[in-house]
């Protein structure tokens, strides 16, 4: 269930906004995000909640605003003041990022134990047999049989890659994870048990995430909190299920009202 | 004095339909009721006059335009209609619970599961969840063959049947039923009054809809006629 009520956010967004050159990207985007809350940014291609995420997980400089994160220390900093060793060291240790495309986020050319033991190195782990132990624990908790340990991403299904690419973030026990169309990739029968897989592993572990998404049924079934972008900037926020059943913003009803009944 | 668990004041709720030339639909205007513990208050009214809005309302489902929905957790009396998407996240967690006649199946998780899990959310217990939840399903004619499975393939009697199990099964102060009965026979409609009647005596404040008027006898302490709370289109 939810964290407790009254501690701190783990990240807030303060006005924040990108512009490439005189373009918009997004906008005075503002937001707190508590530890073990499912934040989805829903939107069209263009509507910058891509732009959103690359700013949130520091892949791009921000030309706006800032993003405070509370360190595990306590310590609450900016993101964009951080020395380059010590946000590398956040992006390997204590947040996640499960790419839309697994080859983005996997590297091809190393087994499948090798992608999750990796992270493990990363941060410290040298015991060969240890680290193969917990490898193999985590393939099995992403529904990967352990004898595909040693074969190479390569030979795995679109959906197993996915779930490969979930077992790689999630060893190192991370309190944030980006995902950016983590199943829009995939077969939908095959996205229905992914999308199983990850709600089961956020609530067990407690994840905070944002979740970029277009599709408002990946929405439904894993956010608490809706954040709904349109041209840069977000138009409409609140809590997921409120904001799918009864939309305010006319796009917000376009967009509820586009989708198929299943 | 007992406190009110329950408290709507000066409620209203439109919807503005921007897709159709920003058409606005009153729903219902100045609802104004309140609930206490064990306490069962029946919404009345005809379809369309707006008691699932206000069920909805009250859940965090829908906006509530005017108007303060206070519902009590502990000492604390907390305003659905401003309180923050946690908060009212906290509040469904142990507060409050919603039971339609539809379950939102789950899929890969066992009828068994479902229903214990719902009790467990709410703080029971493990072993005294699992326990309640096989209670339930017996008492509401859940053949037993079916527990270990996932409801997606049941009939919709059944998959509607643990739906109610799964949404008594939780300890929650405040229980909102949406014509949970509905479609149901009369020996399983008969269970659910006895069930209600149980959570009645366990202090529990109740709003509920309810088609049957056999069921709504039975279980109602009084009975909020909506039509009072029409907009001003009468006017």
């Amino acid at each position: 269930m939810m964290a407790k009520l009254n501690d701190k956010p783990l990240l807030s967004a303060r006005n924040l906004g990108k512009h490439y050159g005189q373009r918009l990207g997004c906008r005075d985007v503002n937001f707190d995000l508590y530890e073990g809350e499912v934040l989805a940014v829903v939107g069209e291609s263009g509507s910058g909640k891509s732009t959103l995420l690359s700013l949130l997980a520091t892949e791009l400089p921000p030309t706006a605003g800032a993003v405070n994160y509370r360190m595990r220390d306590g310590e609450t900093r900016n993101l964009f003041d951080l020395t380059e060793a010590e946000r590398r060291f956040l992006l390997r240790t204590d947040w996640g990022f499960v790419r839309q495309d697994a080859r983005d986020g996997l590297r091809m050319g190393v087994s499948a134990g090798g992608n999750v033991g990796e992270r493990l190195m990363a941060v410290g782990g040298r015991h060969y047999g240890r680290i193969r132990d917990t490898a193999s624990d985590w393939l099995n908790r992403v529904e990967i049989e352990p004898e595909r340990i040693d074969d190479l991403p390569k030979s795995f299904s679109g959906g197993m890659r996915q779930r490969l690419q979930i077992a790689r973030n999630l060893v190192t026990h991370p309190r944030l994870v980006f995902m950016d169309e983590p199943t829009s990739s995939l077969d939908v029968s095959v996205q229905a048990r992914l999308l199983d897989l990850i709600r089961g592993l956020v609530s067990e572990l407690g994840l905070a995430v944002i979740i970029v998404t277009h599709d408002l049924a990946v929405a439904r079934l894993l956010s608490h909190r809706i954040m709904v972008m349109r041209q840069g900037r977000v138009i409409e926020t609140g809590l997921t299920d409120q904001v799918l059943d009864d939309p305010r913003e006319a796009y917000t009803q376009l967009l509820v009202s586009s989708v198929l009944a299943a | 004095m007992t406190q009110n668990l329950v408290t709507l004041e000066g409620v209203s709720k439109a919807f503005t339909l921007h897709l159709r030339d920003g058409m606005k639909i009153s729903v219902v205007d100045n609802v104004s009721f309140a609930v206490k513990p064990g306490e069962c208050v029946v919404l009345g009214g005809p379809s369309g006059a707006g008691k699932s809005s206000i069920l909805k309302m009250i859940y965090g489902n829908y906006r509530c335009d005017h108007g303060r929905i206070l519902v009590r957790d502990g000492d604390e009396q907390v305003d659905v209609a401003n309180a923050e998407p946690r908060r009212i996240l906290a509040l469904r967690g142990s507060v409050m619970g919603y039971v339609s006649q539809f379950l939102r199946v789950i899929p890969r998780v066992s009828s068994l599961d479902i229903v214990a899990g719902a009790a467990t959310d709410s703080g029971v217990p493990q072993p005294e969840a699992w326990a309640r939840a096989e209670r339930l399903l017996t008492l509401l004619n859940v053949p037993e063959r079916l527990w270990s499975l996932p409801p997606a393939t049941f009939s919709g009697g059944e998959q509607q049947r643990v739906n109610i199990a799964r949404g008594l099964a939780a300890d929650r102060p405040i229980l909102l039923l949406d014509e949970p009965t509905a479609s149901l026979d009369a020996a399983n409609r008969a269970v659910v009054v006895r069930l209600i009647e149980e959570k009645k005596r366990a202090g529990a404040a109740i709003i509920g809809i309810f088609h049957d008027d056999d069921v709504r006898e039975l279980v109602a302490d009084r009975i909020v006629d909506v039509t009072e709370f029409a907009s001003s289109k009468a006017a």
